[in-house]
């Protein structure tokens, strides 16, 4: 179709299109904005045409999310122009890119108030449409009689009246009186009588916004939306051209109920029966049908029926109607229903006296959160937390605990809380909720937050028959090989406060649990290694009579063995001296050391929590609740598959998709996606073009009206491919789940290894294992980086399911772009990430990366070489730059000093090398003193810009294993940062024994519990 | 208020059509528009319409290689706005004639004025094909 004339707004889009990446993208946009510009500039000339074709390539640049940051004046001074195309794309294009604050449209007003009293009725609605989408309080205070006027007159034609219906909707948000609510409601009340649909659909939204807003003012209009709803419903009474696939306007009767749902109840005898009749009419007269758009019409206006018959609080007999029909749609496959169906089945869980026929489908519910369709898996969470009580306490979170080997990433943090609170709350007995605490600490210790281990803290604390059950726990969970950080610090400490208490159990004695505590302190952080030093000293004071040995050891770690006494760390340095100072004194101090006391009964926070996420809950389900008529032609319940398994093939057909008459032709230029999914019957096949493939076929194939997504085209496949085709594994995953087999596939190289590399240089191998190679290829430039990832599969069968997230940390801000959902044999995709550095920090980037192969899921989690170096441009300076800026940096914290100990030894070439491969220049003969470094670098950030870092340091060449080293910046958390990084990487950890230094000036013993005593902290928490 | 936003979007990600009812920033947008396009496009077409994605619902629909994508608050009726797309895509197929990517990318004027005439603020206007389509068809002859 022609372009009337608009070639150069044709040859833009062309030259966009033809773009090969976002750099020529960017190119070619700001050639044409100049081009605009220019053009807007030398405003003579300029023809209405020539301003039009330039708008709308505004409003293109603008759509491709590009600022326009002029012109707007030219878009606005169109809507004054005469003729009716020039009005048009100033009215559309100034209300895409004005909104109701900016001042230009001020300058409109007027030409839009003339329009709207005017007498061309096309312009009157353009006019009433710009006011109706970015119209502020100005307008509502000009325009609003004006508009009244036009929506109530006689002489109006419908097309523009339902215009004035919204419009006037936009003035009332904008100020709410603008409608005169005494006289207002009797010519609502009128409108409603209204024969047109298009006007009638228009006040109906106008209706649900006044009634939400006062319901009383409106109660006239109730027995009006009844008798809409009647004649929409029950007798068909609509014009063909409202039908859509045989419904009458779905869309107005499911405003209409919704409208309905504002009443708080229905008086009047006769308009309540009328309702329930049609209420009725609809539960019972909804079929499942095979057109995939009638049926969604059809089942739309039943779950809004549904709603509208809980919020009408109807008998019970129709309750318990809704209830089975919630749970046979609970259990169907086709996913959009199901979703709704447990959607609609929380709402429900406020209505009284439904919850026990919920708990019926408890079995089904489950299966859906376990379906690999993460909105899926949320609404049957949020189902199963609501629906939970002492009754079904262990059952549900014994599930929870199941999927978390699962479970989607993104699901965890929100699972182990929720899986937490539940068995906290309906724990039917301690032990069990110490059990489930620990295996969620177990599976996801990532995501538990820290009050949820100080609560089994505290349960166990104030509950002296749990102590040598947790106490046994404990130990069984520290034996294992690999323990999370969390898990070791709740076992250390129970085991420090209750191990005696398994003193005569074999395996138990203090010195065994004292080994098995240690075994884990080279592993761990140094904010759990207090911890460890608590239980340590606790263990020792408990046990009698005082074992030499084991007191000789421990002794030996608080003062020697592993240096704590001359720690870099405050907080453990001052431990170890304290519990040494204090296990001396014998018998004279046992109290210190003795058992916590209970902590005062107090409402747990994560009880509260929950009660606020209740109240959230009824909030939301007091708006609506649905409810649905059981189908004739039953969808296939999941749960009645054959017991080999596989799938039953039931419903193949019956919800597959029937052409609009009008498009037969479509099929015939079928997009080769669809020819080709309807080859294979399996419409996975349709992602594994790679998003590379000929974009000229997209394009140009038809939208395929005849074939939306979804299930449902799975069923036309299953229909096309014959009823015995075999199990497909990923048509039955939407019920058993896919084979896990995370552990089964061991990745090539060592991952850290790989990491460190790329910390230093910018390309090479981020991972590998049998399937996949995931290559990396970085450019730095000041602040920002582009990173791209080469994703190769290896195989000569594809790899899907391929999904990346990053995960960044709070000072990166990273882009993404799309990575296919598969990659095709032997073929390798680039994504490129984009990063910008907001501010100085360590912390670093992960990629969640997971794809299959076979039955195989495979997830791994990788740190991204998108560290606090790459972001430092070496910047070797004079003495003269130096000396004055090191001078005028002084003292902390924009100057930091530390002495660094257990320093891997090296020579001071080799530092040297090592900083300046972190992009630290090194400034030689800058200090006189030979064993010394002076360097210098400059850290770029979008919040501190370019910024100097000077280092220094002081080696000594007796002792290569400390040094003291001094970094200045202008900002306090870069020097640290910076301070923090060089040292990670000039320390290995503490493993030597050393002759310790001239010991600090221990402090003096204090009886008080350290901040970090999680104890202390839980005390803060309440 | 019902429809929050409108995208269109194709299989490589890229924005084709972006209609707003409410009003955010151009950086919102590039924000919003990068991390739906990136939820909603790794799906695949076993898994439901309904994504949910910070306060909003996304309801989305594919044909070919085009994704059509709409933002609603969260009690909206899902079902109701799935077919509300089928009606958009089966207006334009009306008037384009087995309507492609291409037919809105060169044309987005006519996609922005069906959409027009189908809502307004956020709410459904008209769901008449005839109705919809009548001004743009006056102004066909007009020209």
């Amino acid at each position: 179709m022609a372009m009337h004339g608009m070639r150069g707004l044709s040859i833009f889009i062309s030259d966009i299109r033809n773009c090969q990446n976002k750099e020529q993208e960017r190119l070619r946009v700001d050639k044409e904005l100049g081009n605009i510009r220019n053009r807007f500039k030398k405003e003579k000339g300029l023809t209405p045409y020539d301003k039009k074709k330039y708008v709308w390539k505004m409003l293109y640049i603008y759509m491709l999310g590009y600022d326009v940051d002029f012109g707007h004046m030219e878009a606005v001074s169109l809507i004054s122009a005469p003729k009716y195309p020039e009005k048009q794309v100033g009215y559309i294009v100034t209300s895409c890119l004005l909104n109701e604050n900016h001042d230009f449209l001020r300058l409109a007003i007027n030409t839009v108030r003339n329009d709207i009293i005017g007498q061309n009725e096309t312009f009157q609605c353009l006019a009433l449409t710009l006011v109706g989408n970015i119209g502020g309080r100005e307008f509502a205070e000009s325009l609003a009689p004006d508009v009244q006027k036009l929506l109530l007159s006689s002489s109006c034609r419908p097309l523009v009246r339902k215009k004035a219906a919204l419009c006037l909707l936009r003035l009332f948000r904008k100020n709410p009186d603008v409608v005169n609510v005494d006289g207002w409601a009797d010519r609502m009340t009128q409108l409603l009588d209204e024969r047109d649909l298009g006007v009638l659909t228009s006040s109906m939204s106008l209706l649900v916004a006044l009634v939400s807003n006062n319901h009383e003012a409106y109660w006239t209009c109730l027995p009006k939306c009844v008798k809409i709803l009647e004649r929409l419903a029950r007798n068909q009474d609509v014009p063909q051209e409202y039908t859509y696939y045989g419904i009458p306007s779905p869309w107005l009767q499911v405003k209409t109920m919704r409208a309905l749902q504002y009443f708080p109840t229905i008086e009047d005898p006769n308009t309540r029966r009328t309702l329930f009749e049609v209420l009725q009419w609809i539960l019972m007269g909804t079929d499942v049908v095979k057109n995939v758009n009638k049926n969604n019409a059809s089942h739309a206006v039943l779950f809004e029926a549904l709603a509208l018959v809980m919020h009408l609080d109807a008998e019970k007999e129709m309750m318990s109607q809704c209830v089975a029909l919630l749970g046979k749609f609970i259990a169907v496959r086709e996913p959009n229903i199901r979703y709704l169906g447990l959607e609609n089945m929380t709402r429900m869980l406020i209505v009284a006296d439904v919850q026990e026929s919920i708990k019926r489908h408890q079995a089904q519910i489950i299966t859906s959160l376990k379906d690999p369709d993460i909105s899926i898996c949320r609404r049957a969470l949020d189902l199963l937390y609501g629906m939970c009580d002492i009754t079904n306490a262990k059952d549900i979170v014994e599930e929870l605990l199941q999927y978390l080997n699962s479970a989607d990433f993104t699901m965890l943090e929100e699972l182990s809380l929720k899986a937490a609170i539940l068995a906290e709350k309906f724990a039917p007995d301690l032990s069990w909720y110490v059990d489930v605490i620990l295996q969620l600490i177990e599976k996801a210790g990532d995501f538990i937050s820290d009050d949820i281990w100080f609560h089994v803290v505290q349960f166990v604390t104030n509950n002296d028959d749990l102590q040598p059950y947790a106490a046994a726990k404990a130990k069984e969970y520290l034996d294992k090989p690999a323990v999370d950080e969390k898990m070791v610090k709740v076992c250390a400490y129970i085991l420090g406060e209750y191990s005696h208490l398994l003193a005569r159990r074999p395996g138990c004695s203090p010195k065994e649990i004292f080994s098995i505590i240690h075994e884990k302190l080279p592993s761990v952080s140094t904010t759990t290694i207090p911890l460890l030093l608590s239980a340590y000293a606790k263990i020792l004071m408990h046990t009698q009579p005082p074992d030499q040995v084991l007191q000789n050891q421990i002794w030996t770690i608080f003062t020697k063995e592993l240096r704590y006494e001359s720690c870099i760390d405050a907080e453990i340095q001052q431990r170890a001296v304290e519990y040494f100072a204090l296990s001396r004194k014998g018998a004279a101090v046992m109290d210190i050391l003795g058992e916590m006391p209970k902590f005062p009964e107090r409402q747990s926070s994560l009880i509260k929590k929950a009660e606020d996420a209740e109240a959230d809950t009824a909030e939301q389900s007091a708006l609506k609740l649905r409810a649905q008529q059981q189908p004739s032609n039953a969808l296939v319940v999941t749960d009645q598959h054959p017991s080999n398994g596989e799938p039953l093939p039931v419903f193949v057909g019956q919800l597959s998709v029937v052409k609009a008459p009008n498009m037969n032709n479509t099929e015939d230029h079928s997009s080769t996606e669809q020819v080709l999914s309807q080859e294979n019957g399996n419409l996975s096949q349709v992602d594994q073009q790679p998003p590379s493939a000929d974009p000229l076929s997209d394009l140009l194939g038809p939208l395929a009206i005849e074939g939306p997504p979804g299930a449902t085209v799975q069923y036309e496949n299953s229909a096309v491919s014959g009823l015995e085709s075999g199990p497909d594994v990923v048509d039955g995953s939407a019920i058993v789940p896919v084979e896990v087999g995370t552990n089964t596939i061991q990745p090539i190289g060592n991952i850290a290894v790989r990491f460190h590399a790329l910390c230093l240089k910018d390309s090479g191998v981020l991972y590998e294992d049998p399937y996949i190679q995931i290559g990396i290829k970085a450019e730095w430039r000041a602040h920002q980086g582009r990173l791209v990832l080469f994703l190769g599969n290896k195989n000569t069968s594809p790899l899907v399911s391929v999904q990346a997230l990053i995960l960044p940390p709070a000072h990166l801000k990273m882009e993404l772009s799309l990575v296919p959902d598969t990659i095709p044999p032997r073929a390798q995709v680039q994504c490129p990430l984009e990063v910008v550095n907001l501010r100085p920090s360590r912390d670093v980037a992960v990629l969640d990366f997971s794809y299959k192969f076979g039955t195989h899921m495979v997830n791994i989690k990788l740190r991204l070489p998108a560290v606090l170096n790459k972001f430092l441009q070496p910047l070797p300076v004079s003495a003269e730059e130096f000396f004055p800026q090191w001078r005028s940096l002084s003292g902390p914290p924009l100057k930091l000093q530390e002495v660094v100990r257990g320093v891997r030894p090296m020579a001071l070439p080799e530092m040297a090398n090592l900083l300046h491969s972190y992009r630290i220049a090194i400034s030689p003969g800058l200090d006189p003193n030979p064993n010394n470094l002076v360097a210098s670098t400059t850290f770029y950030s979008e919040n501190t810009r370019a910024i100097v870092c000077l280092v220094r340091i002081e080696t000594d060449p007796a002792d290569r294993t400390q040094l003291r080293m001094t970094l200045a910046s202008g900002d306090p958390t870069l020097t640290f940062e910076l301070k923090e990084f060089i040292k990670e990487q000039l320390v290995s950890i503490p493993t030597v024994a050393q002759a310790p230094t001239p010991a600090p000036p221990a402090a003096p013993p204090t009886p008080q519990i350290p901040p970090n005593d999680p104890a202390a902290l839980l005390t803060d928490l309440l | 208020m019902g429809i929050r936003f409108i995208l269109m979007v194709n299989k490589q990600g890229q924005t084709r059509l972006a209609q707003y009812y409410e009003w955010l920033t151009l950086e919102e947008r590039r924000a919003l528009e990068g991390e739906i396009v990136r939820k909603c496009l790794a799906r695949n077409e076993q898994q439901c319409s309904f994504v949910e994605h910070r306060n909003y619902k996304i309801v989305y629909r594919r044909y070919a290689s085009l994704f059509f994508l709409v933002g609603v608050d969260n009690d909206e009726n899902e079902l109701a706005i799935l077919e509300f797309i089928h009606l958009l895509v089966e207006t334009m197929d009306r008037h384009f004639g087995n309507v492609c990517e291409l037919d809105i990318m060169f044309h987005l004027e006519k996609a922005h004025f069906m959409l027009e005439e189908m809502v307004m603020n956020g709410s459904i206007v008209e769901t008449s094909k005839a109705n919809i389509l009548s001004p743009i068809q006056l102004m066909d002859k007009a020209s």
